[in-house]
């Protein structure tokens, strides 16, 4: 039920905040859903939809921050192994 | 797809799960809230991939299992009306009620439609103005904003033949039914991402310095859920309490702020019964007074009424991580997700059904105690 996935704003439509329609991309599926509560989200930008709603908008920089800290942990590791 | 597949990178998840391997030095027991995070760890095997020592208990975090028998049956009568046409989520039309359910009402002429938001149900409305729509609307403070919209909308459009069935529920009265209840083994919480994608982690504060609990709210994909784990070890190892956030792409600390303000004028919090779980204080969301023309238990006069579960049904123990799905002795013998007996066969989100879908062989199904 609280499943909600990632996709890309391809087009917005309407000016009211509170009707803004969006067309979301994902994966290839375009679906519209209401973007009445990401009322900054613009084209281009990556929201997570659930029941038709974007929920909240995909923090690029914070996204990568698992990658950052899985590639500090192997290089730790690699560090350990290499001392003697 | 971007933002889910590289979330679901093999080696980097070994990676992640040898550093919860390093870190183990005791048992421990850890609750994930989100039955969308049961289905994924049993999906892709995140528990095998554990140390023996941590158990994952499966909580209540199954929307559609939670709604109580009462409301199902509710929902079979107004369905069944001719000038009603019922709509609601998937999952909930083959959820059983005490006699039969949605789908079979459908079979037996009942105008029963699957819509995919709870704007359809208003679209409907409009199209249909002869017609009484129903939408019966159920989930967590995710769903909510879109439900709370749908009444909304249809009170800006002066629709009259519209009207919301309301089970929608709230996660943190849950969580403290759960901590409060006296054997609880529960020593952490992952915390369910989206439902703080909606709603923030504020109100968890208070939760964790109560209870001494350590809170991270998670996201869904194994990258997520296993970071999420690591995350709960290391403050459970170091003797912490905290609340933190795995899910930061997607997750702030005060939540979505539009959505809240829709929800607090449409919603107001209400005592719920929880199936499988009873009566939780102040844990669902009711209309309030401005929307209460669109309230279809007042609309359509539905009676209280009590009923008992199914003797042979374990889904109460299993909601609250008591008892694991297999350990029913109706799992996979009377109880498929072809002929359910109890919700938690039925929904996507419900460990019954996860267990039944990927965890079907004996073998498989041990789990360390
Ligand atoms: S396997 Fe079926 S009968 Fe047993 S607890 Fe799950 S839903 Fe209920």
């Amino acid at each position: 039920m609280c499943l909600a996935i990632p996709g890309k704003i391809e087009t917005i439509s309407g000016e009211d905040p509170l009707t803004r329609m969006g067309r979301v991309n994902f994966g290839g599926v375009v679906k519209e859903a209401s973007l009445a509560y990401v009322p900054e989200a613009q084209v281009g930008e990556y929201v997570i939809v659930h029941a038709g709603f974007a929920l909240s908008k995909v923090d690029e920089s914070e996204a990568q921050k698992v990658f950052g800290y899985l590639r500090q942990m192997q290089e730790l590791a690699d560090l350990e192994e290499g001392a003697p | 797809m971007k933002y889910l597949d590289e979330y679901r990178d093999g080696p980097l998840a070994q990676q992640l799960a040898r550093e919860i391997h390093r870190l183990t030095t005791r048992p421990w027991t850890i609750m994930e809230v989100c039955g969308g995070q049961t289905h994924a760890i049993v999906k892709f095997g995140i528990d095998e991939l554990l140390p023996p020592a941590i158990t994952l208990l499966h909580g209540p975090g199954c929307p559609v299992c939670v709604t109580s028998l009462e409301l199902i049956d509710q929902a079979l009568e107004i369905a069944a009306r001719p000038e009603v046409i019922f709509t609601s989520f998937g999952d909930m039309l083959r959820v059983p009620g005490s006699t039969t359910d949605l789908l079979s009402v459908k079979a037996r002429g009942g105008d029963v439609r699957m819509v995919y938001s709870p704007l359809d149900a208003v679209k409907l409305a409009q199209q249909n103005p002869q017609r009484e729509v129903v939408f019966f609307g159920v989930g967590f403070e995710t769903t909510a904003p879109a439900t709370a919209m749908a009444v909304y909308s249809a009170a800006q459009h002066g629709l009259r033949n519209f009207f919301l069935l309301t089970s929608h529920v709230l996660v943190p009265p849950a969580i403290t039914a759960l901590m409060t209840s006296a054997d609880s083994r529960v020593q952490a919480f992952l915390a369910a991402g989206h439902v703080c994608a909606v709603m923030g982690y504020e109100e968890y504060y208070p939760l964790v310095r109560q209870h001494q609990v350590p809170m991270v709210v998670t996201g869904f994909e194994p990258l997520d859920i296993l970071q999420g784990i690591l995350m709960v070890i290391q403050q459970l190892e170091t003797g912490r309490a905290e609340v933190e956030n795995q899910y930061t792409r997607a997750v702030r600390r005060e939540g979505n702020l539009p959505a809240q303000s829709l929800l607090r004028r449409v919603f107001r919090v209400v005592s719920r019964k929880w199936r499988g779980m009873g009566e939780i204080p102040q844990s669902g969301l009711g209309l309030t007074e401005e929307f209460a023309s669109f309230d279809a238990a007042r609309k359509f006069g539905l009676a209280d009424h009590q009923v008992e579960e199914p003797a042979t049904c374990i889904a109460g123990l299993v909601l609250q991580g008591r008892k694991k799905p297999h350990e029913c002795p109706a799992f996979g013998k009377e109880c498929t997700p072809e002929h359910p007996l109890g919700a938690t066969m039925v929904s996507s989100e419900g460990a019954c059904a996860a267990y039944f879908r990927y965890r079907r062989s004996p073998l498989e199904t041990t789990m360390p105690a």
